[in-house]
């Protein structure tokens, strides 16, 4: 991979630092009148999320990260690995549990999901904004009950637990925005 | 991407015509003549910290220049008396929220003046363009110790470095002793006096003295005679007690070249126009450069440069 000196550090740009593949944030330049110039830089290592903070003198350089990010659909899980294919060409991509993370809870079969790839494989995957998922799992619904304030824990298929309103039932697909992890409303009807 | 249209609206535009207006009544009520001298020159700058944008013109090559300073001094010791010139001055690599590689900077000399004048004289146009109350001045010693509790001056190396590993965290482990104190400036101190208004560091370590004369305090410490003028801890102007002695200064140019031998930067001819000049004799003078577009962001309140020059960097 090219290098990149601290000129070229942009929002977005994929480097290695301390052998972990991180995207950078912010790219701030600071100098102090005369004397030495430096480069404030917010990263994000793309494997454990976490942002750093790091100084660099200018004109210090960074090997760029083999990093790409797809768009792939969700197919299955052996137990161990969750894969993905990429929909054009039919690739398959095997990502970890570590990989996956969180979004295990908002996996759906044929959903797209945007996956990182570093050195060709999957460290994150990311949900799109809104999820349909079914109910496996909730208390009778209320009949009539529609009125607002009452809400009750509900089980997906995917075995993730959210709060739906009374008058929702088992079985029925609800509307989850995976940001917040939140009921939005019923699944629209297809 | 082509947004043609200027980064200055019409209104900050309107500002940098009544400011340029202004400095030029100042000096000229001051009786300091205005003067203009090549941006394209010869020589470069053999600071490390500094690189020219390099011009081919025929078989060499010249420089645009990174503050009219050789040039001004080469008047100043053909007799021209007290001076200032509003120019472009060009800085490679120097991009960023406060920082563009080509800017406006106003340079000045006073005969006569040491770098305590010349700060009063900075103070008293500074306050009055930005209709501030006043200014404090800081010996740079006594910032260090005001923002992080420890005396920098004669600290070693490996003092700084603990300093600088306590008090901002990830650095760079291959900094000299003079970049862990750019480091405690820019990452501590600056940020520090931010809420200050009009603030003067003066008499700086001697190895940052640049093209200032070294002089010693009562106690028998030596400083350099420089000053820096921040506002709202931002850097706009750097003025010296000018070093008029040419063995001196080549001996810096030297060893600057030294420097940037090690670093893998090009070496810089020294400005031998410059150094006959001083041998010739620069009249005892402090001089000053003053950042014109820093100034006017001050002023105007912009939050970065882009938005008081017409075609920032990314426009250009």
């Amino acid at each position: 991979m090219a290098n990149f000196s601290t000129n070229e550090f942009k929002s977005g740009l994929k480097v290695m630092l301390d052998g972990e593949p991180c995207s950078i944030l912010e790219n701030e330049f600071v100098k102090p009148g005369k004397g030495q110039a430096f480069n404030r830089v917010k990263l994000r290592n793309l494997r454990s999320g976490r942002v750093w903070d790091r100084t660099f003198k200018s004109g210090d350089s960074l090997e760029g990260a083999d990093v790409l990010d797809v768009e792939l659909e969700y197919s299955y899980t052996d137990g161990e690995f969750f894969y993905f294919m990429d929909p054009v060409s039919y690739d398959q991509h095997a990502a970890g549990a570590d990989a996956v993370g969180d979004t295990q809870k908002w996996l759906r079969e044929q959903e797209k999901y945007e996956v990182t790839l570093y050195n060709g494989a999957p460290i994150t995957v990311s949900p799109p904004n809104f999820i349909e998922l079914e109910i496996t799992e909730t208390d009778p619904g209320l009949k009539g009950d529609t009125a607002q304030g009452g809400s009750k824990p509900a089980t997906l298929t995917t075995g993730a637990v959210v709060r739906v309103p009374l008058f929702i039932s088992q079985g029925e697909s609800i509307r989850i925005d995976t940001r917040t992890g939140e009921y939005v409303s019923r699944a629209s009807k297809n | 991407m082509t947004d043609w249209r200027p980064g200055a609206n019409n209104a900050i535009q309107r500002q940098r015509a009544a400011l340029l207006a202004d400095l030029r009544n100042y000096f000229a009520q001051r009786r300091v003549m205005e003067v203009e001298t090549p941006l394209l020159c010869r020589a470069g700058v053999s600071d490390p910290a500094l690189e020219n944008f390099e011009v081919p013109s025929g078989q060499e090559m010249r420089f645009l220049q990174t503050s009219p300073e050789y040039a001004m001094k080469r008047l100043l010791a053909a007799g021209s008396g007290d001076i200032f010139q509003i120019c472009k001055a060009f800085r490679r690599e120097e991009q960023g929220v406060r920082h563009n590689p080509e800017y406006t900077l106003l340079e000045w000399y006073r005969l006569g003046f040491d770098h305590y004048q010349l700060a009063r004289e900075v103070g008293e146009l500074v306050a009055a363009v930005l209709e501030r109350p006043g200014w404090q001045v800081w010996s740079w010693q006594g910032i260090f110790q005001e923002v992080l509790g420890a005396g920098a001056h004669c600290a070693s190396r490996e003092d700084l470095e603990e300093l600088a590993l306590g008090n901002v965290g990830d650095i760079p482990l291959d900094l000299d002793r003079d970049g862990l104190l750019d480091l405690l400036m820019s990452h501590c101190v600056e940020p520090a006096i931010s809420g200050w208004g009009i603030v003067f560091i003066v008499d700086y370590p001697p190895s940052q003295a640049a093209l200032a004369r070294q002089i010693l305090d009562a106690s028998g410490e030596l400083h350099g005679a420089r000053f820096e003028c921040y506002v709202d801890g931002i850097e706009l102007a750097n003025g010296y007690w000018e070093c008029g002695d040419a063995a001196e200064l080549r001996a810096r140019f030297t060893s600057d070249n030294l420097l940037r031998r090690t670093r893998g930067q090009p070496e810089r001819i020294a400005d031998e126009y410059l150094l006959e000049a001083l041998t010739a004799g620069l009249p005892a003078c402090a001089g000053v450069a003053l950042g014109v577009d820093r100034l006017l962001a001050l002023k105007s309140g912009a939050k970065n440069l882009d938005a008081v020059l017409s075609f920032g960097w990314s426009r250009s």
